[in-house]
């Protein structure tokens, strides 16, 4: 299992603040997320501006995951 | 290097973080410069512009912290500013509070001006922290203007 995390309206979209999926790899994540959330809500997570982070180091593409890993889903950040 | 950053709930005290700089740089540093940020009672350009009730800050524990630290770290490559303080709160905030400091301390004053307003800017674009505005007319997310994207561009440039 890894851990999903949600921040900001991303949290708000999917009324929770995480979830726990089985993946091997982030485009498995969000197969499983798509089992979870309606299309409109998978469009958002999914959405150009969301970056991923796993356990907190930013990543592109289709990086592999083990056990216990945490996948962030972040929105765009407004600081300062 | 002697910087700090912390991430809280509670207000702070300027005039005692300030102390401490001025302690720990006694000699060294000629100059500290401090920038702090406070909340608006509208926010016409990243905001809907009616009266805000709340500004609420959210931030991920860990990656924040390390998302400023590398702000820091950019800073101290450029400038010789050994001594940074910057404190961020999170949480439910209103109009007039203090939402973020910037302290810096250097040999003069050229880079200590220089390197808190470079931290500024790049805390607005690559912080790990999202607003919400709660005003008459709803709540909205704030996103990140295009006038702070060409700010912290400029830094980018040659010569800058």
């Amino acid at each position: 299992m890894v851990s999903v995390k949600f921040f900001a309206q991303l949290r708000e979209v999917t009324g929770t603040e995480g979830v726990q999926v089985n993946a091997l790899d982030l485009d498995g994540v969000f197969i499983e997320l798509a089992k979870l959330y309606p299309e409109e809500v998978i469009a958002q997570l999914r959405g150009d501006n969301v970056r991923v982070a796993i356990n907190q180091e930013l990543v592109n593409g289709n990086p592999a995951l083990t056990a216990g890993d945490e996948v962030a889903l972040l929105p765009p950040v407004t600081g300062g | 290097m002697n910087t700090k950053v912390q991430i809280q709930d509670a207000e702070f005290d300027v005039a005692r973080i300030y102390q401490e700089l001025r302690e720990e740089s006694a000699g060294q540093a000629g100059a500290i410069v401090t920038f702090v940020g406070l909340v608006r009672e509208r926010n016409e350009i990243a905001g809907d512009g009616a009266a805000v009730d709340t500004l609420t800050l959210e931030h991920y524990p860990g990656m924040t912290e390390r998302s400023i630290a590398a702000i820091l770290e950019q800073a101290q490559s450029r400038w010789p500013v050994p001594w940074i303080r910057v404190v961020h709160r999170v949480g439910e905030l209103t109009p007039s509070e203090q939402i973020v400091l910037v302290m810096v301390g250097s040999a003069h004053r050229e880079a200590a001006f220089a390197a808190a307003e470079f931290i500024m800017d790049y805390l607005k674009t690559d912080a790990v922290l999202w607003k919400r505005e709660r005003t008459g007319l709803g709540q909205t997310w704030l996103k990140s203007t295009a006038q702070d994207a060409v700010r912290a561009e400029k830094w980018r440039q040659p010569g800058s």
